[in-house]
């Protein structure tokens, strides 16, 4: 039976602990942005600038929310919520501590993947609903990196799921137990990491939002809280990305000493800090690139790893019998 | 819990009519993207977990994705096209005989003695051994299907050299 109870509280600390993890997350990205960039950051507001993002929540809830004329206005005010929602259901499958997760779905692995194929229609539909050529090409850029790393998303994980035997997220961390998955899985970890980068629209691969080029691509159009849930949804879709890179390849919840939940958030944390770190000194690649490397190179090494992986797997089952 | 079965049924018949009725294409794929997603809740209540979620990561996702991005290059002319075509004289034809098969099922609900909606849960281990055991040949023919096309596209999208265009 369904513990209802326990669920709605676990949905409760998730939830609201994923949003304000958000929100502080703008702030400590643009503090770590200026330490790296050997100037402060916001410091202000609070101590040490700590209150810099309920300062900028203010600010967007009162800005004037304008939707152009030109607009396609249904489509137009429901994509912001697209981002947000599927970044949240994410959540529902990530475990962070043995028995601390929302939905421990047999498919879980699928469940999440369906829910970020789903988070790319609010950059593809809110692009064309905005109905002007910055955003357009933002959206058009999009579909085309869509198209680049969708594929080796799936393929790059299925090399972890072949290891543990199961698309359930608890049994890949626990098989985990001995071994990170990281070790016989470094070319999917790799793949993965990247293909998450370009799902976030994260540097290197932020060319759908390209502020040099595009102004700010897909959400160029879009004013106030609306254009505050899709920087929202792309904190989010960090946090999502991180701990599952972390539940997928570096033993999630495992490790010595410490209780599990403060093992899983210490990596997690590594994670979104190495993102940050990344957008801090890479510059940004032109989409053809993206999408020949991720044809030419990540794809084939998807597959052979994923190939290789499956020779392994049943190599041991030979033994096992 | 039947009656989450009957609430996805009805959400996917409703956004299934609007594709079709509405004039605008891309709104026309976005109801076709939430049809999906019912029927990939359908598949869900009726056990088949593995398949609701490739119908939704599949077909929902990469394939819509695709038909939307051709849809979305076609602007706002395309809207006045689309009334054009909807005229009575193009659906009547089509809705008749559709009704026709319509009356039979109704008949053959009504007159056969209680049909049987037996389903078994159906696994991906369960679609996996039927699918690469006694229908190996079938998913073979299917990937040797998809080459042609593979080879097509390569065919029309390979790089011309510049003295012989």
């Amino acid at each position: 039976m369904i513990d209802w109870s326990h669920t709605a509280l676990t949905i409760v600390v998730i939830l609201g602990g994923a949003l304000t993890l958000a929100g502080l997350l703008i702030w400590v990205e643009r503090r770590l942005l200026g330490i790296w960039q050997e100037r402060y950051g916001p410091n202000r507001v609070g101590p040490g600038g700590l209150l810099q993002a309920l300062a900028d929540m203010i600010k967007m809830f009162t800005k004037e929310d304008w939707i152009p004329p030109f607009a396609d206005k249904a489509v137009f005010v429901l994509t912001p919520a697209i981002v947000v929602i599927t970044a949240l259901m994410s959540f529902a499958v990530v475990p962070i501590a043995p028995g601390f997760v929302v939905a421990d779905l047999n498919m879980g692995i699928l469940f999440f993947l369906a829910m970020s194929s789903l988070a790319a229609y609010s950059v593809i539909i809110g692009g064309w609903a905005s109905n002007s050529k910055f955003a357009f090409l933002g959206s058009l850029r999009a579909i085309a990196q869509l198209l680049s790393y969708e594929v080796f998303m799936g393929l790059s994980l299925m090399g972890a799921v072949l290891l543990a035997g199961s698309f359930n997220l608890s049994d890949i961390v626990e098989a985990q137990r001995h071994l990170w998955f990281v070790v016989p899985q470094f070319l999917g970890f790799l793949g993965f990491f990247m293909a998450g980068l370009a799902e976030a629209h994260r540097t290197p691969f932020d060319m759908p939002e390209a502020e040099a080029e595009l102004v700010a691509g897909y959400h160029a159009e879009y004013s106030g809280m609306k254009f505050g849930m899709f920087f929202v949804g792309e904190y989010l879709s960090v946090i999502v990305l991180s701990a599952m890179i972390v539940i997928l390849f570096f033993g999630g919840w495992h490790g010595p000493w410490l209780p599990p939940v403060v093992w899983f958030f210490l990596k997690t944390s590594g994670f979104i800090v190495l993102i940050f770190l990344i957008r801090a000194t890479w510059p940004r690649v032109r989409f053809d690139q993206l999408l020949s490397f991720g044809w030419k190179v990540v794809m084939p090494l998807a597959l052979i790893n994923l190939l290789v992986t499956g020779g392994i797997v049943l190599a041991r089952m030979g033994e096992g019998r | 819990m039947e009656i989450l079965f009957y609430i996805a049924a009805a959400v996917t018949l409703l956004a299934t009519v609007r594709v079709i009725t509405h004039v605008h294409a891309v709104h026309a794929l976005l109801y076709l993207v939430v049809a999906l997603i019912a029927l990939a809740l359908i598949f869900y209540l009726l056990g088949a977990q593995f398949a609701a979620a490739l119908e939704i990561i599949i077909y929902g996702g990469a394939i819509m994705v695709l038909f939307i991005f051709v849809v979305m290059l076609l602007g706002p002319l395309a809207v006045e096209q689309e009334k054009s075509w909807l005229t009575p004289g193009t659906w009547v034809g089509p809705n008749v005989l559709a009704l026709v098969l319509l009356g039979e099922v109704g008949y053959l609900i009504a007159a056969g003695d209680h049909l049987p909606i037996d389903f078994m849960e159906t696994r991906r281990k369960g679609v996996s051994i039927v699918l690469y055991g006694p229908y190996i040949i079938g998913v073979e023919l299917a990937s040797m299907l998809l080459l042609p096309g593979l080879i097509g596209a390569y065919h029309l999208g390979r790089r011309v050299p510049k003295e012989s265009r």
